[in-house]
């Protein structure tokens, strides 16, 4: 294949860079709604809710798991500044599962307007994401 | 011929300077390794960040938001970004080099120029001249909440209209060895020159143009700013190891050459004393 079929992506977070390669599609979750990139899109700036991005490469599907941010687009990349990003295969579910878990205990303890809520509602939320795109990244590979 | 005495005095006082500075190269080189890794992991975000914001902008009219306004310049902030503490070579100098010559060069040109000094050594070294200073701040650690804090005094400042025109001078990181000093324009943001259709083309932005813009611009800045004091730390101790070790070298070597002195030194001593037993027998024979 020649190298036109290609866009560069790369996914940043304050921490890291956690991915940059060649792919062929990208989704990922806008702020208004998901959306797909091919090659030769129009170029394009939104904001990113917390979600899953895939990007589908030649040899394989590469899902991670990102919490907002932004996503640049243009003809030829992807540019994702995420809050945080982690890719699925980094993803420990035991880890994962016994945060979730904590913070569903938590959860039970407090009602909504506890000033800890938000904090801990954010780890629910954050866990079961990660969770989620693992197993979407099973079903798929 | 300096005394036995002396001799041994200043060596003793050369080797606790070597111990000094050793401790201090060790010390710097077990910060520069944290501040290493700290600037290799925000650079790839900071770097992206800048694009996607110079891209942006360079397809935005300028009246659509008060920090892309372009207006006469009249006014001038320059950002020293200096270190807290000397004894790190030449890295401090570099700075007020530049940024002394980066004043004389433009002073004419606007009607005022004012300083924030980032660093107390930059504090030090500009509060005796006849400059204006509008903020002088101190960094003992380099941390995003203080990027904040610089970059929230200056984006108010653009916004209001108390200046026209933002530059930066900073020391990147590359080697322990090397720094690369910067100067910057950060506001105005500098827009793509380039006859690419593709660059010029309008974005599709959602949700809006103006909120991308409140959320991207403030954001990108103060990254920036993080950025340049995450470079500016790790060049200080990279600066301050390559001094501390050539400091140490030298005290080696003033070491061994005060050593060869005081045993030639005591060598003579010894013969003269020699020369006196043997002369005195030699009298009390006769």
């Amino acid at each position: 294949m020649s190298d036109e079929l290609y866009m560069q992506l790369d996914v940043v977070t304050p921490e890291k860079s956690v991915l940059s390669r060649k792919v062929t599609e990208v989704i990922a979750p806008g702020s208004a709604g998901e959306f797909g990139v091919l090659i030769g899109h129009t170029p394009f700036l939104t904001t990113l809710k917390s979600g899953q991005v895939v990007a589908k490469a030649e040899d394989r599907d590469i899902f991670l798991a990102v919490g907002g941010g932004f996503a640049e687009v243009t003809s030829d990349r992807v540019i994702i500044l995420a809050e945080s990003a982690v890719l699925a295969d980094d993803i420990d579910e035991k880890m994962i599962k016994a945060d979730l878990d904590q913070a569903q205990d938590k959860l039970r303890g407090l009602n909504k307007e506890d000033p800890d809520f938000p904090r801990w509602d954010g780890k629910a939320r954050e866990a079961e994401l990660k969770l989620k795109v693992v197993e979407n990244w099973r079903g798929k590979s | 011929m300096a005394s036995l005495k002396d001799l041994k005095n200043r060596i003793g006082s050369v080797q606790k300077t070597e111990q000094i500075t050793s401790a201090m190269r060790m010390v710097a080189a077990a910060k520069l390794r944290r501040a290493q890794s700290d600037i290799i992991a925000a650079r790839p975000y900071a770097i992206k960040t800048n694009e996607v914001m110079v891209s942006l902008v360079t397809r935005t009219n300028p009246d659509m938001h008060p920090l892309l306004r372009i207006r006469e310049p009249r006014k001038c902030v320059l950002v020293v970004v200096a270190s807290d503490r000397g004894l790190c070579g030449s890295f401090n100098q570099n700075v007020f080099r530049r940024a002394d010559a980066f004043i004389k060069e433009n002073k004419d040109k606007y009607e005022e120029l004012s300083l924030v000094l980032v660093g107390k050594r930059s504090t030090d070294f500009f509060k005796r001249k006849p400059v204006k200073i509008r903020k002088s701040v101190v960094i003992s650690n380099p941390s995003y909440e203080l990027a904040s804090e610089i970059g929230d005094d200056l984006i108010e400042g653009y916004i209001s209209g108390e200046f026209d025109e933002l530059y930066i001078i900073f020391n990147e990181f590359k080697s322990a060895m090397t720094q690369i000093l910067h100067e910057d324009r950060i506001l105005p943001v500098e827009r793509i020159e380039s006859d690419d259709e593709m660059v010029k083309v309008e974005y599709l932005c959602e949700p809006t143009e103006d909120v991308l813009l409140d959320a991207l611009l403030p954001m990108s800045l103060k990254i920036f700013f993080y950025r340049a004091l995450l470079e500016s730390a790790a060049s200080e101790h990279g600066a301050r190891m390559t001094a501390m070790e050539s400091a140490s070298g030298n005290a080696a070597d003033m070491i061994e050459k005060l050593s060869v002195k005081y045993n030639r030194a005591r060598q003579a001593a010894i013969t003269t004393e020699l020369m006196e037993v043997v002369s005195g027998a030699e009298a009390l024979k006769g």
